[in-house]
């Protein structure tokens, strides 16, 4: 709690997925996009659940990244800054592993 | 009782059994246990989570006594998984084999928790009551991450092994937990009828909560510790439940639905049961949900207070157990006038504790 280690860095060419005993779930009830994880479920933004809906397992963070930055005609380095970080994020949360 | 738009649960805890090859005197449980020939059928335990998942419940817990004692348990992870449903086990872990496992595996269980009674076998297997019970512990620990499921170890404190919190932790950590709880006993059902028995001193907790910490530097990254203290020694009571009604939802063995695991000893309303009215319908229109549900129902100071939004005036089970009065401000707040209460508890505390009364079927005091 005291202690806020590092993000590690997580590469382009890393494959991120999925740790088991977590997934992106759509709430139909609360019709917003849950993360499901160990005995505890949070809410992912509209960003987070965007990148995750991507996450599966194959794709190369280099490819949501492309993904994104076309669905949403922005600048590649500020989609690949913002994915990049939600990605070290969650994996430091132990939803994501590289 | 409140207008208030009332929001769908978060999580069911589905306490399937009190049955227990364990004999934990701490255990929250009702002291009166409910026997195998008053549990809900399979049929019913279907039924609760459809009616679960159509209502806006996310994840469920099966809990009990020892949720592994039903037979039916694999097919309820089914259903509860093919629902959409988050599937938690909560598991003393004795009754845990290989085989097993993969049965819940193929259901697809999401997680597992198990909880182990102390670090050191002779003083984990005093308090379980169960010769044995350590061994079975660890053999299921490492078949749960040999299958490569996610593993929380539990471990529950009391004045005998605040001690060892940081061997607890290097346990888990050992066995390959991804996360640990650090849970202090809390005081209702066997907790509270061995109380002075269990309570640790304010240095004892003190000397907890810094292990803790200091775990949580050592281990970061490869452990994630969360930490329950004994609200006694709090300022403040804990959110009991994230808020009556709000949150959880929990049906007992037999069917009862309640908006926590202790509140069958509210008497002043019927409780709702599963097996004459909808999930749905018990939790916006039952009495015992509206009871405390928001802050309508709030006496002073809590209707006053700017943090009765945050912890929800406490525990009503709390309040009932140690005041009378389920709808008194919880008295381990310093703001309740009858906070003097709890301060005597605590220094009523006896040098060496009384004999513990394990909790098993007509043991019960009274």
């Amino acid at each position: 709690m005291t202690d806020t280690p590092a993000l590690p860095p997580v590469a382009e060419e890393s494959v991120v997925r999925f740790l088991r005993g977590t997934r992106l779930q759509h709430d139909r009830v609360r019709d917003q996009w849950v993360i499901q994880a160990p005995e505890r479920a949070f809410i992912a933004d509209p960003i987070a659940a965007e990148i995750l809906r991507l996450v599966d397992g194959t794709r190369p963070v280099a490819a949501i990244i492309d993904i994104l930055a076309e669905r949403f005609a922005a600048p590649r380095p500020v989609i690949a800054h913002d994915v990049l970080e939600m990605i070290a994020s969650l994996t430091q949360r132990q939803v994501l592993t590289a | 009782m409140t207008n208030a738009p009332v929001l769908p649960p978060m999580s069911l805890l589905a306490e399937l059994t009190h049955r227990c090859p364990l004999q934990c005197p701490y255990c929250s449980n009702p002291l009166a246990l409910d026997g195998r020939e008053n549990e809900l059928a399979t049929d019913d335990w279907l039924r609760v989570l459809d009616q679960a998942a159509e209502l806006g419940v996310l994840q469920v817990h099966f809990s009990g006594g020892e949720p592994m004692a039903r037979r039916d348990l694999p097919q309820l992870v089914r259903h509860a998984a093919s629902l959409g449903l988050y599937t938690n086990l909560i598991t003393s872990g004795v009754l845990l084999t290989e085989a097993s496992l993969a049965q819940l595996a193929e259901a697809r269980l999401d997680h597992v928790q198990l909880s182990f009674q102390d670090v050191d076998t002779a003083p984990a297997e005093t308090m379980g009551g169960m010769p044995g019970a350590q061994a079975k512990k660890l053999a299921a620990a490492r078949l749960i991450v040999a299958e490569g499921m996610p593993l929380t170890t539990n471990f529950v404190i009391h004045r005998g092994n605040v001690g060892r919190i940081g061997r607890m932790l290097d346990l888990a950590v050992e066995l390959g937990a991804r996360r640990a709880e650090i849970a202090h006993t809390q005081y209702y059902g066997w907790g509270l009828v061995n109380r002075a028995a269990l309570m640790p001193s304010r240095a004892q907790l003190e000397e907890a909560t810094r292990a803790v910490e200091e775990a949580r530097t050592r281990l970061a990254g490869k452990l994630a510790i969360d930490y329950v203290t004994p609200d006694y020694y709090a300022d403040q009571p804990k959110p009991c439940m994230g808020g009556w009604g709000r949150r959880f939802v929990n049906v007992s063995p037999t069917g009862h639905v309640l908006p926590c695991h202790a509140a069958e000893t509210i008497k002043s309303v019927p409780i709702p049961d599963i097996r004459t009215d909808s999930l749905a319908a018990i939790w916006a229109d039952a009495p015992l949900f509206r009871l405390f549900r928001g802050t309508d129902w709030m006496p002073e100071p809590c209707r006053g207070c700017d943090l009765r939004e945050q912890d929800w005036g406490g525990c009503r089970c709390q309040a009932l157990a140690l005041l009378g009065d389920a709808a008194a401000t919880d008295p381990v707040c310093t703001r309740s006038p009858d906070h003097a209460r709890i301060s005597k508890i605590l220094a009523d505390l006896p040098e060496t504790p009384p004999p513990l009364v394990y909790r098993r079927y007509g043991n019960a005091p009274g």
